[in-house]
């Protein structure tokens, strides 16, 4: 099996290694610290822990406050609470005063399965896309959380980063970006390219294996930094192929795909969107379980493919 | 600054209305009322009490003012300007496009200036983060964050309240603007937030109560807010809205309304005989 690891505890240990080096780092939670993982530098450094309540909206500022006399907060909470309760005091307080604020949002999409639609967030990446100053990135797999946190250190600025409840596997790329505000190639392929982040990557991979047994050749992209999008990037990964699918554990509306479709506004392709259909989550037993119920899945990508080259459904 | 000469601090009280008015200008609708009514208490902020350099903006020992009712900066920008912060003259900028002189407050447009505020209940939470950071950083600057009454209503207001008892943030002080009013009428009428004091003292603050509009008073009860360790201090500052104009005093309409050239030179004269 495949290595893989638990991203909110990469996460976790990873801002203990950094604030251990940079005395700017504080922390901020909402009484989620054992599920985000910032519990972890509060063992480590407790005076630089805040636990702040259930209450979003005064974490956020309060942060941006911090921000403005020099230090560095990381801000947790579940992704849906941080982007969505204290939406506005990330507008005003953090976004249009640009402070240094970096707020990592936990169990995004489904992984928070059992839950419900209270919880699930599928709607932050549109979010956090719409506000000025703000970089959103959704790390691959563990090696890119990592690579998402100090990325976030070196940006002057607020960054939201989307950290997944469940296990990721380590993935290969074959020709990494510069950083992680590139777009990554994972596989080469000729026919359709894929653009896709977060666990929907490994999908799409999956998809990939799937339709070489049909002939068809799939393009993976993997889109870790969603704002500010490498435009260009994409525009050369689409520019040969004869279409695009998307995917992303989001609703269709406001996310990659609708910023895949922005970047390629003038150099159009037949292009699918896979994502969350305009609606809610609800509960179930498993993450997969999910998935599989909303259509995020290898074969939802290889019947689009199909399509698109004109093959039909199978 | 720390001249407690009182004519001193209430020609500057002139001196910052007047520049409200300049800021507001002629047939342009601007947030006189709630300007007027925190004018004292900005002045003896900027002109007595707080610590800061303006030819240093950023000095990190300088003491922070919030205006968290940022439809009210323009007593702030006056304040800044009198200070030489900018120019005076450049108050009648105030919200042409491409301004240093926004509508609301915003960090980095303005010198002086310390957060974003204007959608209301946000700028106690960005007061006690600057606390808390002094704290972590063992220095001994004050945060002062200026409140309306009618932004009581705002829940976030209470979580930062809750969190700043918690923390013991002595080194946040609040100001409350208690003008009696909200943009479309009487508090009391419209929905009263309940007495404001008591509710300050329940969250575990230490609360003075004063006119804010005596020089007084207010310069003592900034200097005795000095005196309490362990706990951050409420001010309970009872103003009127449009203080210092006689015919905006105490009316809704001038929340957000627009001068006349009459009005205009009418409140330049009334400010300028000093009724205040």
């Amino acid at each position: 099996m495949a290595k893989q690891a638990c991203p909110r505890t990469t996460y976790g240990q990873y801002l203990v290694k950094l604030a251990e080096k940079d005395q700017r780092i504080v922390a901020l939670d909402a009484d989620l610290s054992g599920s985000t993982m910032s519990c972890l530098l509060r063992e480590r450094f407790p005076q630089r822990h805040f636990e702040m309540g259930i209450a979003e909206q005064n974490m956020v500022a309060v942060a941006a406050g911090l921000s403005f006399c020099g230090k560095i907060p990381f801000v947790h909470s579940f992704s849906m609470f941080l982007t969505g309760r204290a939406f506005e005091q990330v507008r005003q307080s953090v976004a249009l005063a640009n402070a240094n604020v970096k707020l990592v949002g936990s169990s995004y999409g489904f992984s928070d399965f059992g839950d419900g639609a209270t919880h699930q967030a599928l709607e932050d990446v549109a979010l956090m896309r719409a506000l000025p100053n703000m970089t959103v990135l959704v790390p691959v797999d563990p090696e890119e959380v990592e690579e998402a946190v100090e990325l976030a250190l070196e940006i002057q600025g607020p960054v939201y980063i989307r950290i997944s409840r469940s296990p990721m596997e380590y993935l290969a790329k074959e020709a990494p970006g510069a950083s992680l505000l590139e777009p990554a190639l994972m596989a080469d392929g000729g026919d359709i390219t894929v653009f896709a982040n977060g666990l929907m990557t490994k999908t799409a991979l999956e998809a990939k294996e799937l339709l070489a047994q049909e002939g068809i050749s799939l393009r993976v992209v993997n889109v870790s930094c969603v704002k500010p999008l490498a435009t260009e990037h994409i525009q050369r990964f689409a520019a040969d192929v004869r279409g695009v699918i998307t995917i992303e554990e989001h609703s269709v509306i406001g996310g990659l795909g609708s910023a895949v479709l922005e970047a390629l506004a003038l150099a159009p392709k037949p292009t699918s969107l896979i994502g969350v259909e305009d609606q809610f989550g609800q509960s179930a037993q498993s993450h997969e379980e999910l998935l599989q119920h909303y259509g995020l899945t290898a074969a939802a990508i290889c019947e689009r493919a199909r399509l698109l080259m004109g093959k039909g459904a199978k | 600054m720390g001249n407690r000469d009182l004519e001193y601090l209430r020609a500057k009280a002139r001196r910052v209305r007047e520049g409200i008015i300049r800021a507001l200008g002629v047939n342009q609708r601007g947030h006189l009322g709630g300007s007027m009514s925190s004018a004292d208490l900005v002045t003896a902020l900027y002109f007595y009490k707080m610590r800061h350099w303006p030819d240093n903006p950023q000095h990190p020992d300088r003491d922070r003012l919030i205006f968290s009712k940022g439809h009210s900066v323009l007593a702030q920008y006056a304040a800044l300007a009198e200070c030489g912060y900018f120019p005076f003259e450049d108050l009648p900028t105030t919200k042409q496009l491409g301004s240093f002189l926004q509508g609301h407050p915003e960090k980095d447009r303005t010198p002086g200036i310390e957060a974003c505020t204007g959608s209301l209940g946000q700028g106690l939470s960005i007061g006690l983060g600057m606390a808390l950071a002094a704290r972590l950083d063992r220095r001994d600057y004050k945060v002062y964050v200026i409140l309306g009454d009618a932004e009581l209503a705002e829940g976030q207001i209470w979580e930062a309240v809750t969190a700043a008892a918690f923390y013991e943030t002595d080194n946040l002080i609040a100001l409350v603007d208690h003008n009696k009013m909200q943009a479309t009428g009487k508090i009391a009428v419209l929905y009263d937030v309940g007495n404001v004091a008591e509710k300050f003292a329940a969250f575990g603050w230490r609360v003075l109560e004063i006119n804010g509009h005596d020089m007084e008073a207010i310069v003592d009860a900034l200097d005795e807010a000095d005196r309490y360790a362990g706990k951050p201090v409420a001010i309970i500052a009872h103003t009127i809205k449009g203080k210092g104009v006689s015919f905006a005093e105490g009316v809704a309409g001038f929340h957000n309304g627009a001068l006349t050239p009459e009005q205009y030179e009418q409140a330049l004269r009334e400010i300028a005989e000093g009724g205040v």
